[in-house]
């Protein structure tokens, strides 16, 4: 199946209720299976400069790339698989395009960004991230959170400083240990996970999880996963309803088909012959 | 401005220390930050770990042990106007650093970092222009945390993005909520017809799921000014007191019969 049969993908974004600018930026790419969010941080205006650019560059050359290539190819020097090696590459390059424009236009002095990032392929999904935007995946009825937070607080509660409930109550939410673009290198963290049919990933900005409780959000998207337009709006009002003091961002990828790349020469063959 | 306790004995104030320091140690002996000079209080009873905005209180193995709001305990983290006793002694916490400073202020994101390679000659003048932005370095607490730099600033500026979701809070909040429930008040679905008749639902959930997924579904949110019914997916959408529902979320009012895939129930407040 291709793989703009096997997804169907939603997105949405709202200021939410304090801010009167949306810093949020969110892309999907289905042609190529890409899901980016970024959460940009910084002066005036930085803020949403920093999370648009993270959006573009990744999601422009990342498509580009695989146009002429397959995902599942390996990088001859490094022995990756190209889809792995295409997300972190964009997210450092993202991070040098920020960095850059931060050193040279004043107003944009100190301006980042997180980023979360999904590349569907070969019923797998490579998820890169940087800061405390997260991944989560509805498997049944479990949902889990695929991706750790680089922050202060998730440090803490490593560390056993702090319990998981306490958490919720920490003063200290706000401060993320990596971002794109604040200094001249990046360390994306990258993982691959198996899909399975009937999966929901929810790729979102704090400002929905800080404001929405785990057990909200799964028992939302398990009840609405038959209408994910529904969902990404329900989870918005509920981070709304509840205050909304951040801007809130929501993508949500569900698995409705396999689409693993053909494999046998035959199969190959075939799938060249249909380009 | 930084959190700090206020040590006090039969409700009399004795003298308030600033958690100024990563680590403040309470105890007897004349070393301590805190000290307390009694014989209930052990030489080194107690310590509070500050890292930026949230303290923790530990004991220290001491002979007699700590409370906080009455209730013994080895490790706490200390919220506003938390209460700690140490024997016949009072400690208050007290943090209201989020209500003096601006709550959006507060909450912005920043980033830590663990200083890096000595910055380039651009980078500098980039960090002396964006030096308003930079938030006071507090104690530092690890070392990733020992430069911190607030790079997040949030100018009431006009909104740049159009909110892409239409509030359907909006045109719903505009009749006055009649059906807002008093806190006191519970809301339930009582199945009136089929093989369930007389089973009562209490919407105890912020979504409560009627029907079955993959074949009807329609959820009962609970929003801070009422009820809602929102049909998620079937062929047919639910009824609402004969009226079929849009896709939007539908109030609820007290008394409203609901039908979904045959089966008619009522919402009604309880108590």
């Amino acid at each position: 199946m291709k793989i703009e049969d096997a997804l169907e993908i939603v997105s949405q974004t709202h200021p939410g209720m304090v801010r009167s600018h949306n810093e949020d930026s969110v892309t999907q790419e289905l042609a190529c299976g890409l899901v980016v969010l970024a959460d940009g941080m910084g002066g005036y205006n930085a803020g949403e400069v920093a999370s648009g650019i993270a959006v573009s560059v990744v999601a422009t050359e990342i498509c580009q790339r695989l146009q002429n290539a397959s995902p599942t190819d390996r990088d001859e020097a490094s022995g990756e698989e190209l889809g792995v090696l295409v997300l972190r590459d964009n997210i450092q390059r993202a991070n040098a395009s920020i960095y850059h424009a931060a050193q040279s236009q004043p107003q944009y002095a100190g301006m980042g960004t997180t980023i979360v990032t999904g590349l569907f392929y070969d019923n797998r999904v490579v998820v890169g991230h940087v800061g405390d935007s997260r991944m989560y995946r509805l498997r049944g009825e479990t949902l889990e959170t695929i991706t750790r937070d680089h922050s202060l607080l998730q440090e803490q509660i490593d560390g056993g400083m702090i319990s998981i409930e306490d958490a919720r109550l920490s003063r200290n939410k706000n401060l993320v240990t990596r971002a794109v673009g604040i200094d001249a290198d990046v360390v994306p963290e990258i993982h691959v996970h198996d899909v399975l049919i009937g999966d929901i990933y929810l790729l979102c900005s704090d400002g929905l999880n800080d404001m929405v409780e785990d057990d909200d959000i799964q028992s939302t998207l398990y009840a609405m996963q038959g209408n994910l337009p529904l969902a990404a709006e329900q989870l918005i009002q509920t981070a709304n309803d509840n205050g909304g003091r951040d801007n809130v961002s929501v993508i949500l990828v569900k698995i409705t088909g396999e689409f693993a790349v053909p494999r046998g020469w035959l199969a190959r063959l075939l799938h060249w012959l249909k380009k | 401005m930084a959190a700090k306790l206020i040590l006090s004995m039969d409700g009399v104030v004795i003298k308030e220390y600033p958690l100024s320091k990563e680590r403040m140690t309470i105890g007897r002996k004349a070393h301590n930050d805190i000290v307390i000079d009694n014989l209930a209080v052990s030489g080194e009873h107690a310590a509070v770990v500050t890292i930026l905005h949230d303290s923790f209180l530990e004991d220290m193995d001491s002979t007699n042990g700590l409370e906080v709001n009455g209730v013994p305990t080895k490790k706490h983290f200390l919220q506003n106007n938390d209460l700690v006793e140490i024997g016949k002694y009072k400690l208050k916490y007290v943090n209201d650093q989020a209500g003096q400073a601006n709550p959006a202020d507060f909450e912005r994101t920043m980033v830590l970092r663990a200083p890096v390679k000595p910055t380039a000659p651009g980078a500098e003048k980039g960090e002396t222009t964006s030096g308003a932005m930079k938030a006071q370095t507090p104690p530092a607490t690890k070392p990733a945390a020992e430069a911190l730099e607030q790079t997040g600033t949030h100018q009431p500026i006009a909104p740049a993005a159009k909110p892409a979701v239409q509030p359907a809070a909006q045109p719903a909040n505009a009749q006055p909520a009649a059906a807002a429930p008093p806190a006191t008040k519970t809301a339930v679905v009582q199945i009136l017809t089929g093989p369930n008749a007389g089973k009562e639902l209490e919407l105890v959930k912020n979504l409560t799921t009627l029907g079955k997924p993959g074949v009807q579904v329609a959820v009962l949110t609970r929003r801070p000014h009422g009820y809602f019914i929102t049909h998620v997916e079937g062929a047919s959408h639910p009824t609402v007191n004969g009226t079929p529902l849009s896709d939007q979320p539908h109030q609820l009012n007290d008394r409203d019969v609901i039908e979904l895939a045959g089966v008619k129930m009522e919402f009604y407040f309880k108590g």
